[in-house]
């Protein structure tokens, strides 16, 4: 009996510790001073703010972009990447993996100055100058590993036999990995892309190295008012960013338990 | 499944489209690339020099001196204005960063202040253009403190154990104790910087905690009795909170100014000097310091503002407030010793 009210009490708290700062947060967007240290009324002026400045829109619009970008590139390679690798043989596999794990284990600032290094020396080859090409390119780097790691588990998981079994009954190899494998480790890739997608909206480090004149993200744009205070109106932007997230898992909970009622009905 | 992939098809098509257009616009205009502090300007400012110009502004921000070191020293960045602090732009000067501007572009230069003109970081004006300026003192609470607070000798008193915050900046704090000895804050004498630091230790238990940002909301959510902060931090959280006052130690502080600079390797440097001028023009330096709410150099911006901003002494502090203040020097040579007592500052116990 203790012991139950102990659990809930705890799970309560894990909660109230995780979710406290983001309902403050969502609290004073919409206050009236500038302040989160006084309370002075209630206003949607942020919000309004936040929709007539082009510099938010513009580093928002980027943030994106770069995020959807070097998401869907960096699931494709680190799928494919992965697939390769759960074929190698153990010395050669167990190499690659570490080097796998060598860019997630790096700091963000070596990563972030060696890209910027390495920008700036391949321009007079490449005629590319930092900017927002090279912020895709240098998120699609650090997010491949995310994405192999994650896709790895679910092929250590595959059953071999299968995809031998249908290349017995005449399946082409790439028939098979399209319809047999690719199926099998979909949640893996999906994981994959989710983590790809959060840890670019996340990064600044990296993109601030890696972009140049007139390319900014959110994040970036954030930081830099560190020596003013953050504004409002950035508040306001990450209710309306929390609230579009917990909408789309809310959306996407719906149809999963719609669905597997359906798959219940039909068995 | 399929459906996800048709979803991200179509997410992909659209970014590349928008991106296209995006790139399309902004082909034959002329282009100038300006870097300064996150939210540091009144942004309709730079709408209004694009269309007076017909020039295409590309606008950055960062947040600390030495990011937008790294970034322009590292070639990755062709700004062509930037807005650096006082110490910076001496280093950049040293380092050939700067471009030296063509004064006869910038004919409203001449209602920059006196006060703001040769100052040691830029000992000839030849490369810079004060944009803001402030000074480094002390907030309290009238409440808390009843004391009159007129030296720095205060942050070291027992009875506010516990109620005092300190900036988490080097040069800024051990500048404090180097003033409360009565020394310049500027110094190279390593036995000076020894006596700073030991009293830096002694005030330590005192400490609330070494803060940046965050004390503007603590103060004014009446967290702690003092605290050191920019003056342009002090201006804002007096308006938030009335019981908060401002005072510049007798002993002297530092005095800052931001200033605008144009970068070595600029392709549009009669561009950039155009907007440093626009910049000095009396209506938006005017419509500067009123968004920002920092100080502003300029003579004529100064005569428009309202008679109680300037006649605050947090923002407009009198001559006799200032008498003792410096403006910090790069101190390229020493300044890893002033490195080495903040860490050991910040690791005493």
């Amino acid at each position: 009996m203790v012991g139950r009210v102990v659990k809930r009490v705890y799970l309560y708290l894990i909660f109230l510790f995780l979710y406290a700062p983001i309902v403050m947060l969502v609290v004073y967007s919409f206050n009236e001073s500038r302040s989160m240290g006084r309370w002075s009324g209630f206003t949607l002026k942020w919000y309004t703010e936040l929709f007539k400045d082009t510099e938010v829109l513009h580093a928002l619009y980027n943030t994106l972009a770069i995020a959807v970008l070097s998401a869907v590139i960096a699931t494709i390679i680190g799928t494919s990447a992965a697939i390769g690798i759960h074929e190698m043989k153990r010395v050669k596999k167990a190499i690659v993996m570490n080097l796998t794990y060598l860019p997630v284990i790096n700091p963000d600032i070596v990563t972030g100055v060696s890209l910027m290094l390495l920008f700036v020396f391949t321009k007079p080859f490449t005629g590319m100058g930092l900017g927002f090409f090279t912020m895709l390119l240098a998120h699609i780097t650090f997010n491949i590993p995310y994405v192999i790691l994650s896709v790895m588990p679910k092929l250590k998981q595959l059953d071999r036999h299968i995809y031998e079994a249908a290349l017995d009954l005449g399946a082409t190899p790439s028939y098979a990995l399209r319809k047999i494998v690719i199926p099998q480790i979909m949640p893996g890739i999906l994981t994959g892309f989710l983590l790809a997608f959060t840890l670019s909206i996340d990064d600044f480090v990296i993109s601030f190295f890696t972009t140049g004149s007139g390319v900014s993200n959110i994040a970036i744009y954030v930081y830099s008012m560190a020596r003013r205070g953050v504004n409002p109106k950035i508040n306001a932007l990450s209710t309306i960013m929390f609230i579009t997230v917990l909408a789309l898992l809310l959306i996407v909970n719906k149809r999963m338990s719609k669905d597997n009622s359906k798959v219940k009905e039909s068995v | 499944m399929k459906k996800a992939f048709k979803i991200f098809g179509l997410l992909f098509s659209i970014i590349m489209v928008v991106g296209i257009l995006a790139g399309c616009g902004s082909a034959s205009k002329a282009q100038l690339k300006v870097y300064n502090w996150g939210d540091y300007i009144d942004e309709t400012v730079i709408d209004e020099f694009e269309k007076k110009y017909n020039i295409d502004v590309i606008y950055d921000t960062f947040a600390t001196n030495e990011e937008m070191y790294v970034k322009i020293k590292g070639g990755g960045a062709d700004y062509d204005v930037a807005i650096p602090s006082d110490y910076m732009i001496e280093r950049m000067i040293k380092e050939g960063m700067l471009e030296k501007i063509d004064f006869s572009n910038v004919p409203n230069y001449k209602y920059i202040d006196e006060r703001f003109k040769n100052l040691p970081y830029d000992p000839n004006n030849e490369y810079s253009v004060p944009y803001m300026w402030g000074t480094v003192g002390i907030l309290y609470n009238k409440k808390m403190v009843k004391e009159p607070v007129d030296s720095w000798k205060i942050l070291w008193d027992e009875k506010y154990k516990k109620q005092i915050f300190m900036l988490d900046s080097s040069r800024d704090s051990i500048g404090v104790a180097l003033k409360m000895l009565g020394y310049s804050l500027n110094t190279r004498n390593m036995d000076e910087l020894e006596q700073a630091k030991e009293a830096l230790i002694r005030q330590k238990p005192l400490v609330l905690s070494y803060v940046s940002d965050e004390v503007k909301n603590a103060m004014i959510s009446g967290q702690a009795a003092l605290a050191v902060v920019w003056s342009g931090d002090a201006v804002y959280t007096k308006r938030e909170n009335p019981d908060l006052e401002y005072a510049i130690p007798k002993e002297g502080s530092n005095l800052w100014v931001d200033a605008m600079v144009i970068l070595k390797g600029t392709k549009n440097k009669k561009v950039a000097e155009q907007f440093i001028n626009f910049m000095c023009e009396p209506e938006i330096a005017y419509r500067n310091t009123t968004y920002i709410g920092y100080s502003t150099p300029h003579t004529e911006a100064r005569k428009m503002l309202p008679p109680e901003i300037l006649n605050d002494r947090t923002a407009y502090p009198t001559d006799e407030d200032l008498k003792n203040c410096e403006v910090f020097e790069a101190l390229s040579d020493v300044i890893k010793e002033y490195d080495r007592v903040w860490t050991e500052v910040k690791a005493a116990r």
